[in-house]
């Protein structure tokens, strides 16, 4: 069962991504909003889903289709290392630490938020 | 949405995700949960690693179809790796453990960019070799 829940949460998940992308990923030169818009309101909606599995308010199989599933596919990290490495191939530092540390500290700042004061 | 998804990308993608997320989801099953979540280390350092490959290397662009490319690179790695389990367990090992949480993330960026770099550097490698010894003048 969870096989199947990960597979649809995949599934729909990595089209949002695509959407996201295709509506705000700017190319020459690399801007990619899409990617960050994704991984930041990902991480979010799964420090979201992971307070709800903790408090009870979902079960573990919910968590498996929209956590595990759909936020896991809905970020990446694969594409946001290429991006920084595109960026570092082609000198634009100052682009690539503005990328690499708002996509982390907007993440982690949120999630921390959500972890911890409303849990 | 027709717009800007057809029905054939909507599949391919979808697919590939569907395979990626699950190979994720096997491979946290897979990989005991010790003192560090490996499992998500390990398959950021490897997606970034194929990614950076397969959308280096000329070769792989010449010859693999590009809905193909579109369903391994967008679908399958794209979801194989992720960042918002990143975001949660370095919170999560930060708050434990700042010492701990810092080599997490130390080892997911430089870990991932690494594993781009040497895709990269391997792809294009790949490309010099095959052009200086395929009879092209």
């Amino acid at each position: 069962m969870s096989w199947l829940l990960v597979s649809v949460g995949g599934f729909l998940g990595a089209n949002a991504r695509y959407l996201v992308g295709v509506t705000f990923n700017k190319s020459e030169p690399l801007r990619p909003y899409g990617t960050w818009i994704a991984n930041i309101s990902g991480s979010i909606l799964l420090g979201v889903l992971f307070v709800l599995l903790e408090s009870g308010q979902i079960n573990q199989l919910v968590f498996i289709l929209l956590g595990t599933g759909f936020c896991g596919a809905y970020t990446t990290f694969s594409t946001f290392g290429t991006e920084l490495l595109a960026m570092i191939v082609g000198s634009q530092w100052k682009q690539a630490l503005l990328y690499i540390i708002s996509s982390i500290l907007i993440s982690f700042t949120s999630v921390w938020i959500i972890l911890y004061l409303f849990n | 949405m027709s717009n800007l998804i057809s029905y054939k990308t909507f599949l391919l993608i979808g697919v590939g995700g569907a395979i990626g997320a699950s190979m994720r989801y096997s491979l946290n099953l897979l990989v005991p949960f010790t003192n560090l979540p490996y499992a998500t280390i390990i398959v950021n350092i490897l997606g970034c690693f194929i990614l950076a490959f397969s959308i280096n290397n000329g070769q792989l662009k010449a010859r693999v179809p590009e809905p193909f490319l579109l369903a391994l690179n967008t679908g399958i790695l794209g979801s194989f790796t992720t960042f918002s389990t990143f975001s949660i367990e370095s919170i999560q090992l930060l708050t434990v453990n700042l010492g701990t949480g810092f080599i997490y993330i130390i080892l997911n960026l430089f870990g991932g960019l690494a594993a781009c770099l040497c895709g990269y550097l391997l792809a294009k490698q790949v490309d010099k070799a095959k052009n200086s010894d395929g009879g092209y003048a």
